[in-house]
Parts: C-alpha cells; structure tokens; sequence
C-alpha cells in the first residue's frame, strides 16, 4: 500500500467513525448550552439508530437510493419526540436531570428491542439494502495527492455534519437565537428578567439534542452496523458525551473532538493493515483512544467548565 | 381621582406565596420627574412590590396603573414596552458574556438573521457619553469591577429606552464618593423627566436624593411623605416600627496583648494576580479593628489567607506569637482562630444538613462529639440544642435543615458556631449582610460582648456605618494596600471614602 | 386533596410512582395485543412462586447491592460515577484468577484473599479517576467512561493473552473455581431449589448495614457528605476536599469491584470474555437511583429490581411476552421518581409539629 492509499483509507475511516459522534456531541452542546445537563445522549442515539434501520428496511424497496437519507430525518425526528420526554421531566417537572437523562438510556434499549420483537419476530432486523453511497467532490477531487487522501470517495453524511458545525456555532454565537439560548444555561433568573423565554429557550436545546442525537443514531446505524440489534448503540452516545465536554460545549470543539475519537477509534480497527501500526499488539491500539483522551484532559484542558447554570432547574416564581 | 401627572399607581397590591403575604395591601404613586424612596427592612416586601411593577411576579390581587392605564404586567417583556426598567440589587448579568452581549440580551438589534453588533455597540457608547456611564462594552463581566457592573445594569434599562427606572439598593456596593457620582447620576436622569424609584434602607440617601419617601413594614403600607418634611429618626422608627436606639453602647476599650500578627502579607489571587500586596497590621486583644475598602481591594484574599485557604507567596501571619503562614485550615482553627465568612450560604453552612451538624461542623472530629471516627449524634444534638437557646436561634428543632431558616437566624447558626468555640480571634466577614435591624443589633452586640470578653476581632465590612460604629481602629484596604489607619472618633465618611479609593492619607492626591 | 405527613407522603409518591411504572408497561403491552394480567402474574409467580425463584431473585439482587452502594457512596461525595461496570469487571476478573491460581490454599485464606483483592482491583480502577479530579480537576463523567473502555479491552487481553493456559477452558472461558474459592453454600442452595443463590447475599447485608454506619454514624461519612453537599464550606471548615474525593472514589469502586467478586466467585463461578460493559454496573446505577441513595432504599429497590429482572425470564417463557418490557418498566419507575415533584402535588402535608427531645 503507498503511503496515499493509507492515507486515504485512514481519512475516509476516520470520517465514517466521526460523523455520528459530531451530530450527537452538537447535540449535547445546544441542550447543555441552554441550561439542560444530557446524559441521555446514548438513548437518543439508540431510538434514532432503531427507527432509520426499519425505516430503511421498509422504504428502501420503493425509495431507491434516498432512503438513507430520509432514513436520518425519520430518526432525528423519533429522536426528538424521544428526547421531549427529558424536556418535560426536567423543564416541568422539576427532575435531576442526571437521573432524567438516564432514564432515557434505560428506556431506549428495551423499548427499541421490544418492537424489534413485536414487529419482526427476533431480536435483531436483518442487514439494511440502500446505504450511503460515497461521492466525489466535484472538482476538488482532481487535485493531486489531498484530493485523492480528501475528496475522493467520501462518505457525504460527513460533509454535512461539518456544514451543520458550522452553522450551529453560528447560530449560537452571532445570532440573537444564540445570544439568548446560552443566557439560559449561564444565568437563567437574569435571562427571565430582560423578558428571555427560559422554558421555551431550554425546550428547543433539549429538542435540538434529540433531533442530532436521533441522526446520530441514524448515522451510525445506516453507515456502520448496517442493522439494529441490542449491540448497535453500545456508548457511542457515552463518546459523544465525552466530545462535548472534551470540546467545552462549543460547537467546533465538539466537532474536532469527534474527529479525534474518530480517527482513534478507526486506527484500532484498521490499525492492522497500517504499516508501523500492524506490530503494535491489538489491545493497545484498542485502549488507546480512551487513554489518550484522558491524558490530554489531564495535560492540556484541566478543569473544564460547563455553562455556569448547566444541569440547574429553573422554577419560575409566578 | 388623582391627576393624570402620576406615571405609576399601585393600589391595593396583594402578594401570597404559599399563604404567607408578602405584599398585604400596598399603595404607591410615582410622579413624573420625581425621584421615589421606598423604604422598608429586609424583608418587608420591597422587592416583591418592585418584582411586581417589573412583570417578574403577578399579584394575588390588586390594580397597577402605568400613565393613568390600567396595565397586566404579566412579564418583563411587557414591563420593557411599558417604559419600566429594573437594575435588581443582586445583579442579573452573565459572567461569561461581554458587556455588550449583557446590555442588548433581550433587546437586540439584528441585520438580517445576525445580531448587530457594531450598531449596538454604538448605541451603547453614546448612552454612556451622555450619562457618563463609562465602560468597556467589549470587557467580560468576569473582568470589570462591581461599580462598573452596576453601570452596565444602567445601561441595560437605558438602552431598553425606560422612562420609569427601578433602582433597588443600589449604593449598596459603593464607595462614599462612588455614591457621590451616583446621585448625580440620578438626579440628571430624573432631570431628564425620568421617574425614579429608590429601594434603600439608608436614611442619609433618601434626604440626599429623594422627593418622597414611601414606607413599608411587614408587607403593608405605612405611609407617604414629602422628604422635606420627615426627620431621620421618625423614618426609623416608621421603617421598624418601635424605637431605634440609633447609638450602641460601646464602653472602652481595654486593649490586651497582641493576638494576631500580620507583617509584610502577599498573596496571589486565583488568577494570580497580587491581591495583597506587602500588607502589615496587628491586632491585641479586647480589641476590634475594623478593615473598610471597597469590594475586591483585597478582603477575600486577607481572609482566606488568614483562614488558611489561600496560599501566602510571602510574609508571616503570626497568631498568639505562634507562626500560622500556610498552615493547614484546621490547623490555624485549633489555634484559636473563628471565622464568620461572608457568604453564610455558600461558606459558612451546609444548606440541606441540620442545624445540629452545622453547629458540629468545626468539631464533629473532636472528643465528646466523636470517639475512633465514630459520631455521637447524642452529644451533638444536645450541644445544638443548649446553642439553640443561648444563641436565640428560632426553629421547631434541631433537626430541621438550615435551609429552612430565615436570613437571620442561618447567620446566628454560624455566629454560635464560631463563638461558642472560645477562639482568641474572630474574623467577622460582612457578619450582617442582606438581615434586618433587629439581627443586625443582635449581632453588634454579640461581637461588643466578645470584646467585652477580651477577644480579639477582625471586622470586614463594606458598610461603612458598622465599620465606624463598631471599631477602635480602622485600616483602610485599597488594591491590596493599607491606604491608611484612622480612628473612627477623628474621621470621617469623606476621609474614609478617599483612603477607599486610594488617596493617601496626609494631604497630596495621588488618585 | 390529601392531607399527609412527609414521611406518608414520601412513601405514597414511591408506591404511586412503582405502580405507574407498571401501568405503562401494561399500556405497552396491550398496544401491542399482549395480556399485561397474564404478564405480571407470570412474572411474580416465576420470582416469587417457589423457592428456586426466590433464590434466584436473591441471588440477582446480590451484586446490584454492591454496585448501587458504590454508586451511593460516590454520589454522596457528589460525583457521578459512571464507571461501575468497569470496577465490577475487574474485581470479577481479579477474583478469579487469584482462586484459579491457587487451587491449593485453605478456603478460610483464599476466600477473603480474593474478595479483598476484587475489592482493591475496583477499588483502584476508580481511584484513578478520583486521583486525577484531586489532582487536576479532570471531569470524573469522561474518565470513568473512558475506564470502562479501557478495563474491558485490557480484561480481554489479559484473559486471552496473559492468563496461563491452565486456568483457562479455551481464549473466553476460565476453568470453574474450586469449591476452596466458592461463595456457594450447599444447603443454602438446596434449601433455594437449587438455584444459584450464595453467601454473597450475606455480604451484601453487611455492606447495607456498613454503608448506613459509614454514612451516618462515622466522622468520615459526616465529611464525604458535606464535602458532597458543600465543598466550599467543607474546606472552610478545616476538611480536605481532595483526600475526601480520593477516598469516596476507593470506596466506590471497592463496592463496585466487590459487586463483580459475588458475581464471579458465587453465580458464574468463572469469568468470561465480556464484550459489553457489565449489566450490574449500569443497573447498580438505576437501583440507586430508584432507592434515593438510603440504605435501606438499595436494598429494597435491589429486591424490586430482581423481581422484576428473574420473573421476566419466567414472563417470556411462560406468556411469551418479550423480556424487555421488564426494563422498559424499570426505566418508567425511575421516571416517575425523578418526577416526583409533580406526584407530590397530589398531596398536601400537614405542618409537622416537632416534639423537642430536650
């Protein structure tokens, strides 16, 4: 293999891996950058990952080629209705939103597995048929070496979660949305007095971690396991989480958190058909991402802090 | 029945929570161009009538007219297109955001779907011209002091374009010669046909500042009077509602050996900045040495250095002679030291424990509290309960959770904490911030009868009305520095407020 | 309106919340034509009905004592330890081989010999993430999750490359213990129908009992809940809040790491190649969840949660009705816990007259 292919083989891996964790983790930033703390990423993630895989399996047949694609809508939207669960309990209902969070990953897997069973009778569904195709970008693909590591061959869902990073670190930094949505996570009482909407505000974090978490899943399901089963979503979320924090709840921390993790995660998987990589012994390229994450917190980010009011209910006094 | 020149009337306000009423029947009348006092002690249901008139609360029942209209003020939003705005005691900024991003949060300027900051940044600049209302719009909260934070809750109700401003004790973080400025602040707004309400508790502001005063006790109405004609005492005592004895009894002092050493004290701040620079004053016994200043010149670090927490770069602290720089917390606590920090709810108590194990917090470790690590509840809870009654603590039990306590009585769970410990040294932080009279009075004469005892204490205080009335001596912090050590017979609040802001004692100015 | 005391009104709110988490489940299952009578009554009388049933319930509510203490005792101190699944992990994996290793050594030695060592294994893996909090303030969520990443790759390299290849069956299996390292007790599994139920169950009682002393009655409980409650009034009081995080994150992971011991050396009586984090992590963490971090509220709530775990084997068995409704109903009772806010709404508690004891 020269030194191009494996280039190229890593980025696109890398990518592949990415992609969900960049979704999900964005997710995370908007509803923890309004006030609400969301472990419950993992579950999220897993509804999104179930329904695109038997929104696929049913579609695929009659939509052709675009059902993955609407395969990601379908499961950002059940990630959304999923995810107002967390909205009420913690927004209303006054709940610690760690255990309301948790209480989604405890729910997701059964309740996916449940109509796995219900609908089709086994455990896991079988192997989607319509998957991502890869594309070349047009033009920037015939630049010689970086075209072929980059452009070439891609794997298209990436490119929009890089679009979308960059549109939500927007939103949230130079629009008036933003300005108002992260007052809720800073100072929620101070928000509530120059008339910001608290509720509504945090309400459309929590629903923006549910639609991103739920393509997340999407992704992950459609582009990597190519089926659902109890075994699909199994810490991704837990990852994205991680990306979020590692990323200080910024969106393009998050993002190239996520590529971090990606590109990790595929140098373990591929790490064998890497030349210098192939005679490190598995587990330590197995561990090594999760290692290496916890070294650079430690000597780089130290304390990180979270939105001053992150994970604090708000009750309105009326 | 009144004439139309009222730009609010409040009449008849009720405010339950829970059944308790906070509001019992109140009315006000604000005038175009006037400048309102609301007077009343904590608690008297000020700021629930204000919260009112500012959309954050609904009245039980109750009528508000803005400009001779009947008006639901059911949010901010509605306060805001109403002409009233709020600058709230406590303030409602976001430490993390710009200035700029604070004063347009909730009244933005946008082109297209982006915020607009170059227009909003010079909208801001032109209001703090005009007002002289200076400020970096591009500094963070974090970074400006409290008197320019202040400034920037001006602004935000300026920007907003308020006629009718709310102003709830805002002098209360402010130098003598910073309130200076902010009266003249005041009175070119209301010059400038602006209707100002005053929420205070400070006598000598209201005959400074205010056209009329209204009073409230205990959620009701006491009464309206035109300033002129109202003395100081007879505010007091309408505000409490008995006589005030407005003088403490102070005898003199007999002033013992030396206690507490400081020389040649600095200490870094969390962000390492030098905080106390070369700091150096002692203190004897049966005496009180009062340390004035402004907020942030120095006091937190003197205090968690003193206590402890803070690491000293160099000099000595030497308690009973004994050497204490960069000893442990419990170290210089067992060496007889007590502290009454500032922030009661964030220091000094453990808010969902009982009031039995915040009073056993300095010693649960000791014997007869505990034996081998294991706790004796009953030793603790009948300590509590002989402190409980001592200390005049008001609650149902022991056991019932200090977060259920008033204001007052948190404070006095402290209070005995620390000086039922018997320690040659108190360190009293802003002891009586945010209670009413009567805690307040409590807690003066606990501190007088320990001096009495031949303690030694260190006041803290940002009021200077408790730094004068309580002291023998008072040293004055300004950025880290002793601007200067003055007898509180022979000084002045002027003089005071000029060795606050940094000009050396001893005529020539170096402000 | 309902006119209660706070304690009643404590209980009624848990008894309201446990039923409507059935009732969803119920609602489920009819959605979806399944008899939800037919269900619970197949679920409790395979849990309950008979005596293998019970100890089988017991046996699976033993390690879930372990992990929700662990759990309790960190969240006390006011972390979120995440990282239970990978403390169990290495205290199973270390349990093991110490007794495989050891065929010889009277039991009175290697019994405790292995407990304790599965006790520090966890003891150590969640040391590390309280160390560095201490140490540098690094987010203790992160590092217990990447510790559950990295203990699970490392056991499955230590079993399948380390481990010598006597005390292995083939590279996923280990040998089954010798009955010098078992927590079985034979008349305690003939008296249980020969279920797998052990001696872990009495330690779990001890642990209950150890960990409602420690809270409440030790100066060391008193600082890791007030360092847990208010750290800045912890330091102010003299209290070190970096050995009390270090110390709350050993015993976490000590009780974790003990949940894998009873798991290993009393129902599996091996070790096997994990793929997935451990189960009795994470649902360590729902059981203390659901039992408000009290001792006598794990114990419970550990009971609850095994009736509900053993008898849905015996719901999809007997009705048919898939397995998973029994942690869909899980999850629903702990949301109408974290709800309970609006359940207490249903009450009004009568001001409570306290009678001084002075």
């Amino acid at each position: 293999m020269d030194l191009v292919a494996i280039l190229s083989l890593l980025v696109s891996s890398t990518i592949v891996y990415s992609t969900p964790l960049i979704f999900t983790s964005l997710g995370g930033v908007y509803s923890e950058n309004s006030g609400i703390t969301n472990i419950g990423l993992e579950g999220i993630m897993t509804m999104g990952a179930f329904s695109s895989i038997m929104f696929n399996l049913t579609f695929a047949s009659s939509l052709g080629k675009i059902t993955p694609w609407i395969g990601l809508i379908v499961g950002g939207i059940v990630g959304l209705i999923f995810s107002l669960l967390h909205a009420v309990a913690t927004i209303n209902f006054h709940a610690d939103h760690v255990i309301s969070g948790t209480v989604l990953n405890l729910m997701a897997p059964p309740l996916a597995v449940f109509l796995v069973k219900a609908i089709y009778d086994k455990g896991q569904t079988e192997n989607i048929s319509q998957s991502f195709g890869y594309f070349n970008f047009p033009g920037l693909a015939d630049i010689p070496v970086i075209g072929q590591i980059l452009f070439q061959n891609t794997f298209a869902p990436a490119w929009v979660a890089i679009i979308v990073t960059i549109i939500l670190w927007w939103i949230l930094y130079k629009t008036r949305f933003g300005l108002r949505l992260r007052s809720c996570g800073e100072n929620p009482q101070a928000a509530d007095t120059v008339g910001v909407n608290v509720y509504g505000m945090r309400y459309v974090g929590v629903l923006t971690s549910g639609l991103l978490g739920g393509i997340g899943g999407a992704v992950f399901a459609e582009a990597i396991s190519g089926n659902f089963s109890i075994s699909t979503i199994v810490g991704q979320g837990f990852m994205a989480l991680a990306a979020m924090i590692f990323g200080k709840w910024n969106p393009l921390g998050a993002m190239l958190a996520s590529l971090f993790f990606g590109f990790a995660q595929s140098i373990s998987i591929i790490g064998n058909q890497l030349p210098l990589f192939n005679h490190i012994p598995s587990v330590y390229m197995q561990i090594a991402p999760y290692a290496i994450t916890i070294i650079i917190l430690v000597l780089f980010f130290g304390k990180s802090v979270a939105p001053a009011a992150d994970g604090q209910n708000y009750i309105k006094s009326k | 029945m009144e004439n139309t020149a009222n730009v609010i009337e409040m009449r008849h306000i009720i405010k339950e929570f829970d059944g308790l009423r906070a509001n019992d029947d109140i009315n006000l009348t604000l005038k175009k161009g006037e400048i309102l006092a609301l007077l009343g002690e904590n608690g008297a249901g000020k700021s629930t009538l204000m919260s009112i008139l500012s959309g954050l609360l609904t009245p039980t029942s109750g009528k508000v007219l803005v400009r001779g209209q009947q008006v639901r003020i059911k949010n901010p939003t509605v306060a805001k297109d109403l002409g009233i705005g709020m600058v709230h005691q406590h303030f409602m900024l976001m430490d993390s955001f710009t200035v700029l991003e604070n004063i347009i949060l909730g009244h933005e300027t946008t082109k297209g779907p982006k915020l607009d900051f170059r227009k909003a940044f010079q909208q801001i600049q032109e209001l703090s011209q005009r007002y002289n209302l200076n400020v970096d719009p591009n500094k963070k909260i974090s970074e400006i002091t409290v008197a320019q934070q202040q400034r920037v809750e001006i602004l935000k109700v300026l920007y907003r374009g308020a006629d009718i401003m709310i102003f709830d004790e805002p002098t209360a973080v402010l130098t003598p010669q910073e309130i200076t400025e902010f009266i003249q602040i005041l009175k070119e707004l209301s010059k400038e046909g602006k209707a100002i309400i005053l929420i205070t508790h400070k006598l000598e502001e209201i005959k400074r500042v205010a056209d009329r005063v209204t009073v409230i006790r205990s959620g009701k109405s006491v009464g309206t009077f035109d300033v002129a004609g109202v003395t100081d005492n007879r505010l007091a005592e309408l505000m409490v509602g008995r006589h005030v004895n407005m003088r403490l009894d102070k005898p003199l002092a007999t002033v013992g050996k030396t206690i507490l050493q400081v020389n040649n004290l600095q200490v870094k701040n969390n962000q390492g900045i030098m905080a106390l620079k070369d700091l150096s004053f002692n203190l004897h016994a049966g005496e009180i040495l009062g340390v004035a200043g402004i907020d942030g010149n120095g006091q937190d670090e003197l205090v968690r250095a003193l206590t402890g927490l803070q690491h000293v770069n160099t000099g000595h602290i030497l308690i009973n002679g004994q050497e204490m720089t960069n000893r442990k917390v419990r170290e210089i606590t067992e060496a007889g030291v007590s502290c009454i920090p500032a922030d009661r709810q964030k220091y000094g108590l453990i808010m969902p424990f009982s009031i039995s194990d915040n009073l056993a917090l300095q010693s649960y470790y000791q014997a007869p509290f505990s034996n081998h690590h294991v706790l004796h509840h009953d030793v603790i809870n009948s300590h509590a309960n002989q402190l409980i009654k001592q200390f005049d603590i008001r609650t149902t039990s022991s056991s019932v959770p200090v977060s259920d306590l008033s204001g007052g009585n948190q404070q006095k769970v402290i209070i005995a904490r620390e000086l039922s410990r018997n320690s040659d040294l108190i360190i009293a932080f802003q002891p009586t911030r945010g209670l009413d009279v009567g805690a307040i009075e409590y807690i003066h004469r606990q501190l007088l009868q320990e001096r009495a005892k031949g303690k030694a204490i260190l006041l803290i205080s940002y009021e200077l009305d408790e730094i004068m009335q309580l002291s023998d001596r008072i040293i004055v912090l300004h950025d880290g520095n002793i601007s200067g050590e003055v007898m509180p017979k022979t000084t002045s609040d002027e003089e005071l407020g000029l060795l606050m802001t940094g000009v050396k004692k001893e005529g020539s100015s170096v402000a | 309106m309902l006119k209660v005391t706070p304690r009643i009104k404590k209980f009624l709110v848990l008894t309201i919340s446990i039923l409507a988490g059935f009732l969803v489940g119920a609602v489920i299952m009819l959605i979806w034509s399944y008899n939800p009578f037919e269900a619970y009554s197949s679920m409790f009388s395979s849990a309950l009905g008979n005596m293998n049933g019970i100890g089988e319930t017991i046996r699976e509510a033993t390690p879930l004592i372990f992990t929700a203490i662990g759990f309790a005792v960190a969240s006390s101190a006011g972390f979120f330890n995440i990282g239970l699944p990978g403390q169990a992990q290495a205290g199973w994996l270390t349990s093991i081989w110490i007794v495989l290793a050891n065929p010889n050594m009277p039991k009175f030695l290697l019994l405790p010999l292995a407990t304790i060592a599965g006790a520090v294994a966890g003891a150590f893996v969640a040391g590390i993430a309280g160390w560095l909090r201490a140490q540098f303030g690094t987010n203790e969520v992160i590092t217990t999750i990447m510790l559950n990443y990295i203990v699970l790759y490392s056991c499955q390299y230590l079993m399948q490359q380390v481990m010598p290849g006597g005390l292995r069956i083939d590279t996923d299996t280990t040998k089954t213990i010798s009955q010098n390292g078992s927590l079985k007790i034979s008349w305690l599994t003939s008296m249980f129908g020969e279920s797998r139920i052990n001696a872990g169950i009495f330690l779990a009682l001890v642990a209950v009992v150890a960990y409602w002393y420690l809270m409440k009655k030790t100066t060391i409980g008193f600082e890791i809940r007030s360092v847990g409650a208010n750290p800045y009034a912890g330091r102010y009081a003299g209290m070190s809040t970096k050995k009390n995080i270090v110390l709350s994150m050993l015993l976490s992971g000590g009780f974790a790491g003990l949940g894998g011991v009873v798991q290993g050396l009393g129902t599996y009586q091996n070790y096997f190649n994990q793929t997935t984090s451990l189960d009795i992590g994470w649902d360590g963490l729902s059981v203390a969840l659901l039992g408000g971090g009290t001792a006598i509220g794990i114990l419970l709530a550990a009971i609850l949660f095994s009736i509900l775990k053993i008898g849905g084997l015996g719901m999809q068995t007997i009705a048919g009705i898939p397995y998973e409704i029994v942690s869909i109903v899980i999850a629903a009772i702990i949301f109408f816990v974290a709800i309970q806010y609006v359940i207490g709404l249903l009450f009004k508690t009568k001001p409570q007259t306290v009678v001084d004891e002075n």
